[in-house]
């Protein structure tokens, strides 16, 4: 009896092999690692420097299989993690091969030849993957006798991240992040054989070797925290968190960054009521598994000894003194009924709300305090902005533009937008877009920044506050970019410095229409975004559509449950116009949220509005320059202690829920919902779950978002003329620097860039600035001092950052795009 | 049952009045437990007084009850409090909690933490039974100096580690046990 041969060969799918891994036949995808076909039936391979974000690099040898290829095996264990796969491969892993395993074994054995196994007093214990996989794959003993080599222990790298060589397995995982990913090579490896180590510029010097290595500049990192997180040993450690904990007693909880509106996935990990650290969460779609230091490392501020813990109201004597619940927010009430009641009062919400605060103060204005007089946007802001938000922003998720779009997109313009100090993992993207895919990356600004350098990028060059003729201009004077952007995936991305430059929104919108371009706004502070959709801006409602809109407001105040008509329908006065009525007595009390004035536009102005207001109301976590106005403070609870939702700048959701349990801080929208009790008011806010589902239910979408005839008819503004001997000021905030939440990090502050006036050689000769000198940028309000540096901005520009460490707002009363006098010959 | 089986009973009772007492006046006669009884906890010293713990946490993480807490901070060379680059910062025994297993003391990578035979763990506060590092730390023996302190032994780690104790007896530490006591001496 014959039977015919049954079939049972799978198909193999199109750039697909076939491979028997483990006697287990697989299909993988042509191009894959070994390493990860393994990965996906289960079998985990042993492996220090291998990393899926970072190219392949077959350092460490410890993920070594037995390949057999055509029928012939491989004369030796092949290293998994940079093999491919191929078709008809029989790869046997440490689970069925004896030679695999010893291979491994033998690899351990000798990466810990060296290892000081010094793992009490180590901080990567009980989380390290060298002793997780030393007792899973290592031999019990080691033949060893010798005398260990040792290195003078630990060396920093930077004030933030210390190396420990002695540990070190030379995996070079960090050495590639910092070469592949952030683009900034601080370390690198050293020496050779046996003397082999990662070191720094500094450290080069010493074995003078400086030139075997790339890292001739000094360290210079936004991103050094990763190396920490990736380091598969402990050799890489953070001075913050040094000996602080044992993974064993942290608690970690998913949480999600409130330092930018990149909207970072972040673990927290924290221990008796107190946050450890931070480190970056895993979220391919956003942050990948990056995170930038300000977000790893800034989050003291809120177990800073100022913190203000309990509800104060200002005395007959004029001090602020510690008062009950019930008091302030007594005080509090009457007060605005009685602002209410004749000239009205405004609120500044500031920019780093989640949706649901947000939300909650926009229903608080215009419920309880019956008027549009609220916005977000405690920064320099026009009405120009609010109208390009209004079109084309409100409403918009990631569909529109993503990280995945960035990644997908054949060229990129940033226009008024310095990604890496603006929003750190747009710039990682953006890196990562050019590096890997080719994008072309385009910055209309004033000087080769790291941002232009790193994302191999092409900077068309303007004077500060001639970004909007620039943009105009780029249909004449560049036509490979304007052809780049009529394909159909690319991207402009501006940033919130375009506010300060008059016509540049217009200028922006007619590129879009003309090229087909998408346009996504990137603001640089977490809660704006959010806060935008919220209706936390005066001519918006929550959703989008316009304040004047009759039928979307009878819409909302059905949802919202008022008497029909009594929403206001005049548009609002914005943070600049309240702020003059405050001083002028056409506003009677400002409530105020997390707001800087050294910030906004005129920080003297906006101090004598809030000294001048007949009442301030504040809620605040830690004594400010508000704080030192207000008649009342209300403490509220930073992110760790508060539920809510943040939206990145995508427009994408970042949930996160609540870190630190029990603290008895209330959130914005309690504290809110209780105050507007007071005032015979209900909000609906009670806890950030009612607010979402309140918003969610209420927000009206506009009926014609998307186009703002007005707007396109708007002349771009020419550059105003620079009067003669003044320089333009071109100046912006960098990542790290004395932000109100990155107190109490002084390791963290190590790594902030200096502060310098940057200018041309040609300027610098032209105003008598000699190198290597301090000049000095000077208004008719003040004068700052900078050492000066020698770029390539365009002539008669100067470059400064704009806390250096004192706002250049307050010092000089000047922002981006105004004209100072400069003169050198300062000491 | 017999007559006199109603009495048998009292016969015990009668026997033992003439027979040694077993009964231990405690607390007013103190009997010392047998030498390896797990009493409460000691942390050591160097011989010349620096702290033998490191803050590692691993007496914490093998703590079935959870009655360890322990917090490392970093030494630095104006105020050294152990040889080597971490020391113990807070260390906290919840006597509440503990049940005297000894495995922390087995877990203890440098010998800091043993126990002795001190038994009296016993108060009418609950806070009281939490012990803290001053609680817990050992005496220090003559010749030994408070820290913070730099290292005092011999010229390098190497000395200080290895010859220690020989070196130490030069200063006018005690041999041997006394430096690393499970006596109760050592703590009255
Ligand atoms: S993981 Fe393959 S060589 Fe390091």
């Amino acid at each position: 009896m014959t039977i015919a041969p049954e079939n049972t060969e799978t198909e193999v799918p199109e750039g697909h092999v076939k491979l028997v891994v483990d006697g287990e036949e697989v299909i993988a995808p042509e191009g894959e690692l070994l390493i990860r076909t393994a990965e996906r039936l289960g079998t985990v391979i042993p492996r220090f420097c291998d990393h899926p974000l970072l190219d392949p690099a077959g350092a460490c040898r410890q993920c070594l299989v037995e390949v057999e290829m055509n029928g012939r095996p491989m004369p030796k264990p092949q290293a998994s993690c940079t093999m491919t796969v191929a078709d008809g491969m029989v790869v046997k892993t440490q689970k069925s091969s004896r030679v695999a395993e010893k291979a491994q074994e033998g690899v351990m054995e000798l990466l810990l030849i060296n290892h000081p196994l010094d793992c009490p007093i180590c901080d990567k214990g009980g989380e390290c993957p060298l002793q997780n996989q030393a007792m899973a794959h290592g031999r019990s003993t080691s033949r060893f006798v010798d005398t260990k080599r040792t290195f003078p222990k630990p060396i920093s790298i930077s004030t933030q991240v210390l190396l420990d060589r002695e540990r070190c397995v030379l995996c070079q995982r960090c050495t590639r992040f910092s070469d592949q990913i952030a683009g900034d090579p601080f370390i690198d490896l050293l020496e050779r054989g046996v003397h082999q180590q990662i070191g720094t510029a500094e450290t080069a010097d010493i074995h003078n070797s400086a030139s075997h290595t790339s890292s001739g500049t000094p360290f210079q990192s936004y991103f050094s925290g990763n190396t920490i997180q990736i380091c598969p040993v402990g050799a890489l450690t953070s001075a913050a968190y040094r000996f602080r904990s044992r993974p064993f007693d942290l608690v970690s909880s998913p949480s999600v960054c409130e330092h930018c509106s990149s909207g970072c996935a972040l673990r927290t990990d924290f221990r008796r009521g107190k946050v450890m650290r931070r480190l970056a969460g895993d979220d391919p779609d956003v942050n990948e598994e990056w995170s930038c230091d300000k977000g790893r490392f800034a989050f003291r501020y809120a177990a800073a000894k100022d913190r203000i813990r309990k509800p104060m109201v200002r005395d007959e004597s004029g001090e602020l003194v510690e008062a009950s619940w019930t008091e302030a927010l007594r005080r509090a009430a009457d007060a605005l009924v009685a602002a209410r009641e004749s000239n009205g009062a405004g609120v500044l919400t500031g920019g780093r709300l989640t949706v649901e605060d947000a939300y909650a103060y926009t229903k608080f204005a215009r419920i309880t305090l019956r008027s549009n007089d609220i916005d977000f946007r405690a920064r320099p802001h026009s009405a120009e902005e609010l109208d390009f938000l209004a079109s084309s922003v409100v409403g918009t998720t990631p569909e529109h533009v993503s990280y995945a779009s960035l990644e997908k997109a054949s060229a990129v313009l940033c226009v008024a937008f310095e990604p890496e100090d603006e929003s750190p993992i747009v710039f990682l993207r953006l890196r990562k877009a050019a590096r890997d895919k080719g994008t072309k990356v385009f910055h209309i600004g004033q000087w080769t920044t790291s941002s232009v350098r790193k994302t191999f990028g092409e900077l068309l060059a303007c004077e500060p506050g001639g970004e909007a003729a620039a943009v105009d201009g780029i249909a004449e004077h560049a036509k490979d970019l304007d052809a780049a952007l009529s394909s159909d995936d690319a991207v402009v991305l501006v940033g919130d410095r375009a506010a300060e430059v008059p016509g540049l929104f217009g200028a922006v919108t007619r590129l879009a229409e003309r090229t087909g371009t998408r346009v996504a706004w990137v603001p640089r502070r977490a809660g704006e975004r959010g806060a935008l959709e919220a209706g936390a801006v005066p001519t918006l409602l929550p959703g989008g559509a316009p304040v004047s809109d009759a039928s979307a407001r009878a819409t909302l105040e059905t949802s919202w449950g008022l008497d029909s008509g009594t929403m206001p329908a005049e548009p609002g006065r914005d943070t600049a116009a309240m702020l003059a009525a405050a001083a002028s007595g056409e506003l009677d009390a400002l409530v105020v949220g997390g707001v800087d004035p050294d910030d906004l536009p005129d920080p003297a102005a906006a101090r004598e509005a809030l000294a001048n207001v007949g009442f301030v109301l504040s809620l605040e976590m830690r004594p400010s320059a508000v704080t030192e106005h207000a008649d009342v403070v209300l403490p509220i609870a930073p992110v760790d202690e508060k539920t809510g939702t943040f939206l990145d700048w995508e427009g994408r959701v970042r949930p996160f829920s609540i870190t630190l349990e029990g603290t008895g801080a209330l959130p914005d929208c309690r504290v809110l919902d209780t105050l507007a009790v007071e005032m015979d008011a209900d909000l609906f806010t009670q806890t950030a779950q009612a607010a979402w589902s309140d918003f969610s239910r209420s927000r009206v979408v506009s009926a014609h978002q998307g186009s703002n005839p007005d707007q396109h008819s708007r002349p771009a503004a020419s550059t105003p003329d620079t009067p003669d001997g003044t320089v333009r000021l071109a100046t912006w905030r960098q990542l790290i620097d004395n932000g109100s939440l990155q107190v109490e990090e002084p390791h963290l502050a190590g790594t902030a860039r200096d502060a310098v006036l940057r200018m041309s050689a040609a300027t610098a000769e032209r105003h008598g600035v000699t190198r290597g000198e301090r000049a000095t940028i000077s208004t008719e309000r003040g004068a700052l001092t900078l050492p000066v540096e020698f770029t390539d901005l365009p002539d008669d520009v100067v470059w400064a950052p704009a806390r250096s460490p004192e706002s250049i707002r307050s010092v000089l009363g000047a922002g981006h795009g105004a004209s100072v006098a400069l003169s050198g010959g300062a000491r | 049952m017999g007559m006199f089986d109603p009495l048998k009973g009292f016969g015990v009772t009668f026997a033992t009045m003439f027979k040694k007492v077993v009964t231990e006046q405690y607390p007013e006669d103190f009997y010392p437990s047998a030498p390896r009884w797990h009493g409460r906890h000691q942390l050591n010293r160097h011989p010349d007084g620096l702290e033998k713990c490191v803050g590692c946490e691993l007496c914490a993480w093998a703590c079935p009850a959870d009655a360890i807490f322990v917090e490392g901070a970093d030494n630095t060379e104006e105020e050294r409090y152990s040889p080597g680059e971490r020391y113990g910062f807070d260390y906290q025994i919840n006597y509440l909690r503990c049940i005297g297993c000894g495995l922390c003391i087995e877990a203890c990578p440098t010998r800091s933490l043993t126990m002795v035979n001190f038994y009296e763990l016993a108060d009418d506060d609950r806070r009281k039974l939490i012990y803290t590092k001053e609680d817990l730390m050992a005496p220090l023996l003559p010749g030994m100096e408070e820290p913070p302190h730099p290292m005092r032994l011999g010229e390098n780690e190497q000395d200080y580690y290895v010859q220690g104790p020989e070196l130490a007896r030069g200063r006018g530490v005690p041999e041997g046990e006394t430096v690393e006591t499970s006596k109760e001496e050592a703590i009255q």
